[in-house]
């Protein structure tokens, strides 16, 4: 896993706070960080595909291991 | 900002269950860089109240899952028996717990937070009595008329 500036662990949250509490953290990053993210909930895949594609913020990776969910977000 | 997207809601309901699609969809459009307007009307202002006892209920409601297949056996009219709606509320918000759903009052505070427009019908409170001093602070008391001042620019307009 590549580096990353700061992490959000979104564990055991559901639909839609993953993706708020990332918003919340890509917004006190510099542009060009990255924000590391874990969580449980399935639907995170598609939704942080769907986030960086209308935020413009860069989904540089998307894994799986376990049934947690680990995304790396670039600010764009 | 005039190239920002606009999401336009109307929330007409004021039950538990019915009180998240507003609130999720508005809070996820303002994270992803909407300007969010959200117009409570009839039963939705009751999602406006400082003190929120939002209920949900099986009655009429045939589609509502219900532990231990209750909703297999019971009779239509069991779910009107006295006290099915307190149960029935109590082990929602425990299950929506459980689960990592947010109560609905993390949710409106961040629609709030993220600047939602939350604004209440004037008519609604007009004609159920009710008083302003109820509501949440920092809300707009209009008519159709502002609703449509968005909405007429929104690219997208939802009636829950």
């Amino acid at each position: 896993m590549a580096d990353f500036d700061q992490e959000l662990d979104a564990r055991g949250l559901n639909c839609p706070l993953p993706i708020l509490r990332a918003k919340k953290a890509i917004n006190g990053l510099e542009i060009g960080q990255v924000l590391r993210i874990i969580a449980t909930d399935p639907g995170s895949v598609k939704d942080f595909e769907a986030f960086a594609k209308q935020t413009g913020n860069e989904l540089l990776e998307s894994a799986e291991d376990g049934g947690e969910f680990t995304f790396l977000m670039k600010k764009a | 900002m005039s190239d920002e997207k606009k999401l336009a809601v109307i929330a007409t309901k004021g039950t538990l269950d019915w009180a998240y699609p507003p609130f999720i969809l508005s809070s996820t459009a303002a994270a992803l860089g909407y300007d969010v307007m959200i117009f409570f009307t009839f039963y939705g202002l009751q999602l406006l109240k400082k003190d929120l006892n939002l209920k949900v209920s099986p009655l009429g409601n045939p589609g509502m899952p219900m532990p231990m297949k209750m909703d297999q056996w019971f009779p239509v009219l069991g779910t009107a028996i006295p006290g099915m709606e307190s149960i029935m509320t109590m082990m929602m918000k425990d299950k929506m717990k459980k689960k990592g759903v947010a109560s609905i009052e993390d949710l409106r505070s961040l629609c709030i937070e993220a600047e939602v427009k939350l604004v209440a019908c004037q008519m609604t409170v007009d004609l159920f009595d009710l008083n302003h001093s109820d509501f949440i602070d920092g809300l707009d008391y209009v008519g159709a008329a502002s609703f449509f001042e968005f909405a007429g620019e929104a690219d997208i307009t939802l009636y829950i």
